[in-house]
């Protein structure tokens, strides 16, 4: 199967014949890092160019260039249901994820063992082989259509973290988290199994190339004042990397999750930047996963996009080889769609245009910022003496050392305790026999295979022929165990909607048919939102909520915005579809305009100040008028609208083109009117070609408006230019 | 940990003098120390989990992998390996990998098992 950009991805196909199927690949992949040279532009922190994507929309304007950043960056995709997940993993590779990162289901890391099949989830999926399977098969493809490689991640925690670490291993996946004080601190699993556990998991992770994420920055979102947690996270950082070190994970592998623990209205930059160089120095051979803040997250998109801005300027400030997106809606919902996207465009639009910030600025090794650095690394020295003191670790933990709120040494008595025989777990982990044996690849600690064959030393599963690891056709693949709760079903419930006529609105699944509207009431806030959520029942919408308010002041009134569902599909076929400007050849304008000079007078019209868009229909640069031999004067912006029809007098135009942008109380066509009616009174309306063009500007209103054509969003200067010949041509026809 | 007032400015004392390069270097030697007998541990024990997962790679699925191991902790014999009860019993009986797992996953074979492996070391 081949994806085309034009064709949706057939869920059905992926879904056949996976029992055979096994990843083309496995390991990590960083990006091709180099200079890139592209439109006008020269960038240093930049990667090799995606085959198929979608530009940051004001790349319209700038050649249609999409620089892709130096960093491997991620999409967090997992609304629940796999086979929705996967139309969005490929719209998140069109927007520059090469890292899809799957959640898991709510309680997956206290179930002892697999689990099987694809049933729904909630605020993530169960990880199974088969939707394990079924993603790697989809990105497989989906990483041949961008023309860059996609690592897929997830998580290997839990009670069952050495029997996920294999899965994934045989199921080709890239990265996963591992971090045995994750288990310890927020599931409450025991620490002596978790950390056994680990080992083994880790190994297999070493063994795979998986690229490893710690689980450091689950401390920020727990504590209370995030930012005084800063130097327990570079001890839990240390306490994963060696470990992992130790347990055979090469250092480029093991990734340090980091997290600026502040945000705005905190002096964000004055508390992260500190952090964030304290960290990179301490832990320069190991990468850097820069995520994003969450903590101080609330249901503002606007708000959390540009505190996410401000962790990409720490990251560009400092390092990040893992770039991380949080969704600005994750304030208030599992993530939808859209703000996958939104987020990962934040993500490129900011690294791009932050490019060489640090060749450009130095960060100072003096002063606040090194003090302040230095202090935090001190702390963490500090606390690591302590553990050492009170008998390592685990009696740390058992102190309730880890997660107080206060500034180490600073302690308030209110960390996180775990007893060392306490948790899911609890003294479960058995002694190794002297003759205990494992006969299979990539296992923790000493095999002992040379018991039953000293030639299989070095390659444990020679006793058994060969594991699951040499030989993927040993792997037991199971379909589906749920009867009631599997993909197939719930594909049937929606089957109208997949690649038919059929269209019903979507937030993240197909057909879910949830609606936003966004609504300002001049009241206070708890009367707007009940008056919102009034609304949208009277729009027909049902389970209607309202998922974010501000206020704009205490009485004057406040902004809403609710979802809700509506019962309603749309069929295509019964739409009418606005018209497409048709063009003519490209060799007959030029030769018609050799034949036949034209001039064209242009400008923005009214009290406007816009010219990016007519620029680029003029200028030969961008592919306007001017390359097709045609000659223009242009008059600049807030030209009145006279001015327009005296210079086409005056200069003998044969067309004038009127840029108009602001459209408030319908003005745009308002001017048009008005440049029509001064024509006429001059007597050329006859001899003069009238165009309006803007992005709100729809042909057949311009039309009614007295302009020959109108031009509206996306329009180029190839139309532009074909309809000018095509009208010059009829009206010399006319005049004969 | 019992409430304390911040007290870095004392505690500080014999690291203020570290140059940054000594301070990193002092940061990991105490790393290592706290993570040496952890990653001992790991040697040392074995799992339910850790004995699911060398089954999965040695051709079992999920679900079998789980009735072996419960079987084989039932019986005290997951301190020798689960793949080497399996491999223990193959090799003895003449049989395949899997088919030696399913026996065990049904609870046959488990005496002589742990008479080969408990009793009569290899």
């Amino acid at each position: 199967m081949k994806l085309k950009p034009n064709d949706k991805l057939d869920i059905h196909n992926i879904l056949k014949d996976l029992d055979k199927y096994h990843p083309k690949r496995k390991g990590w992949t960083w990006r091709n890092k180099k200079s890139l040279k592209m439109g006008a532009f020269e960038y240093k922190q930049t990667s090799e160019s995606l085959k198929n994507s979608v530009p940051l929309p004001s790349a319209a304007y700038l050649g249609n260039i999409d620089p892709q950043p130096d960093a491997v960056v991620t999409a967090e995709i997992a609304s629940g249901r796999f086979e929705d997940d996967i139309r969005r993993m490929r719209m998140a590779a069109y927007h520059g994820a090469d890292h899809i990162m799957v959640i898991r289901t709510a309680g997956q890391s206290h179930f002892d063992g697999l689990l099987e099949g694809t049933p729904q989830g909630v605020g993530g999926i169960p990880i199974t082989r088969k939707q394990l399977r079924a993603q790697r098969k989809a990105l497989d493809y989906i990483e041949e259509e961008v023309g860059r490689p996609i690592n897929y991640h997830s998580y290997v925690s839990g009670v069952a973290g050495p029997e996920i670490a294999v899965l994934f291993t045989e199921e080709g996946v890239n990265g996963a988290h591992q971090d045995p004080q994750y288990n310890v601190l927020y599931r409450n699993i025991n620490m002596v199994r978790s950390f056994v556990d680990a080992a083994e998991s880790k190994k297999v992770l070493a063994f795979a190339d998986i690229a490893q994420i710690d689980g450091a920055h689950n401390a920020n979102a727990t504590a209370r004042d995030a930012w005084k947690v800063m130097p327990e996270l570079l001890v839990q950082h240390a306490i994963n990397s060696v470990y992992s070190e130790k347990a055979g994970i090469k250092p480029e592998n093991i990734c340090l999750s980091s997290v600026p623990p502040a945000a705005p209205p905190s002096p964000d930059l004055k508390l992260n930047l500190p952090y964030a160089i304290a960290l990179r120095e301490f832990f320069d051979k190991y990468k850097i996963r820069a995520q994003m803040n969450t903590k101080y997250m609330d249901s503002s998109t606007r708000e959390a996009t540009v505190t996410h801005v401000l962790n990409l300027l720490i990251s560009r400030l400092t390092s990040a080889d893992i770039q991380s997106t949080i969704t600005p809606d994750e304030g208030r919902n599992v993530p939808w769609h859209v703000y996958n996207i939104e987020a990962l465009d934040t993500t490129k639009q900011s690294m791009v245009g932050m490019d060489d910030l640090l060749g450009m600025v130095d960060i100072k090794d003096e002063g606040y910022l090194y003090d302040k650095k230095r202090e935090i690394q001190e702390r963490a020295v500090l606390m690591m003496e302590e553990i050492l003191e009170l008998g390592g670790y685990f009696n740390a933990v058992e102190a309730g050392m880890f997660v107080d709120s206060g500034e180490y040494p600073e302690r308030n008595s209110d960390g996180i305790m775990r007893e060392i025989d306490g948790g899911i777990g609890a003294n479960s982990v058995v002694k190794r026999d002297e003759n205990y044996m494992a006969p299979v690849t990539a296992h923790f600690g000493y095999n002992n295979v040379e018991q039953y064959d000293p030639s299989a030393k070095d390659n444990p599963a020679n006793l058994i022929d060969g594991s699951t690891f040499e030989k993927p056709d040993k792997i037991q693949y199971i379909d589906e165990l749920d009867e009631t709760d599997n993909v197939y079903l719930r594909m049937k419930e929606n089957e109208k909607y997949r690649n038919s006529d059929w269209l019903k609105p979507e937030v993240e699944w197909l057909g879910d048919g949830v609606v936003t509207v966004d609504l300002f009431f001049p009241a206070p806030k708890k009367i707007a939102v009940e008056a919102a959520v009034a609304t949208g029942r009277k729009m027909n919408l049902t389970d209607v909520e309202a998922i974010h308010s501000e206020v704009l002041h205490p009485s004057e009134g406040t902004r809403v915005q609710i979802k809700g569902r509506v019962d309603f599909d749309i069929n295509v076929n019964d739409l009418e579809l606005p018209e497409e400007l048709d063009t003519i050849e490209e060799e007959v304008i030029y030769d018609y305009v050799k034949k036949n000079p034209m001039k064209v007078i242009a400008g923005t019209g009214g009290d406007d100040e816009h010219s990016v868009g007519i620029r680029e229909v003029l200028d030969i640069k961008h592919g306007g008028i001017e390359k097709y031999g045609i000659k223009y004067e242009y008059l600049g912006t807030s030209v009145p609208i006279e001015k327009f029809i005296d210079a086409a007098i005056e200069m003998d135009a044969d067309a004038v083109m009127m840029s108009t942008i602001i459209s408030h109380d319908e003005v745009h066509y308002k001017n048009m009117q008005k440049l029509h009616d001064y024509a006429v009174e001059k007597g050329v309306r006859d001899k003069l070609i009238l165009l309006a063009g803007g992005t709100q500007v729809i042909p057949e209103l311009a039309r009614k408006n007295a302009m020959d054509q109108g031009f509206g969003r996306g329009s180029n200067g190839h139309q532009v230019a074909s309809f000018l010949v095509k009208r010059h041509k009829a009206m010399k026809n006319d005049e004969n | 940990m019992k409430e304390r007032k911040d007290d870095f400015k004392k505690r500080r004392e014999h690291l203020k003098d570290m140059s940054d390069a000594e301070l990193k270097k002092y940061f990991f030697e105490l790393a290592d120390k706290m993570v040496d007998p952890l990653v001992d541990l790991g040697h040392k024990y074995t799992s339910k989990s850790i004995e699911r997962s060398v089954l999965l790679r040695m051709g079992f699925s999920s679900i079998e992998s789980k009735a072996i191991v419960d079987k084989l902790a039932e019986s005290n014999l997951l301190s020798k390996g689960a793949g080497h009860c399996v491999y223990r019993l193959a090799r003895d009986k003449g049989l395949e990998i899997r088919d030696a797992g399913m026996l065990l996953s049904e609870g046959k074979h488990i005496d002589e098992l742990k008479e080969a492996l408990v009793h009569n070391e290899t």
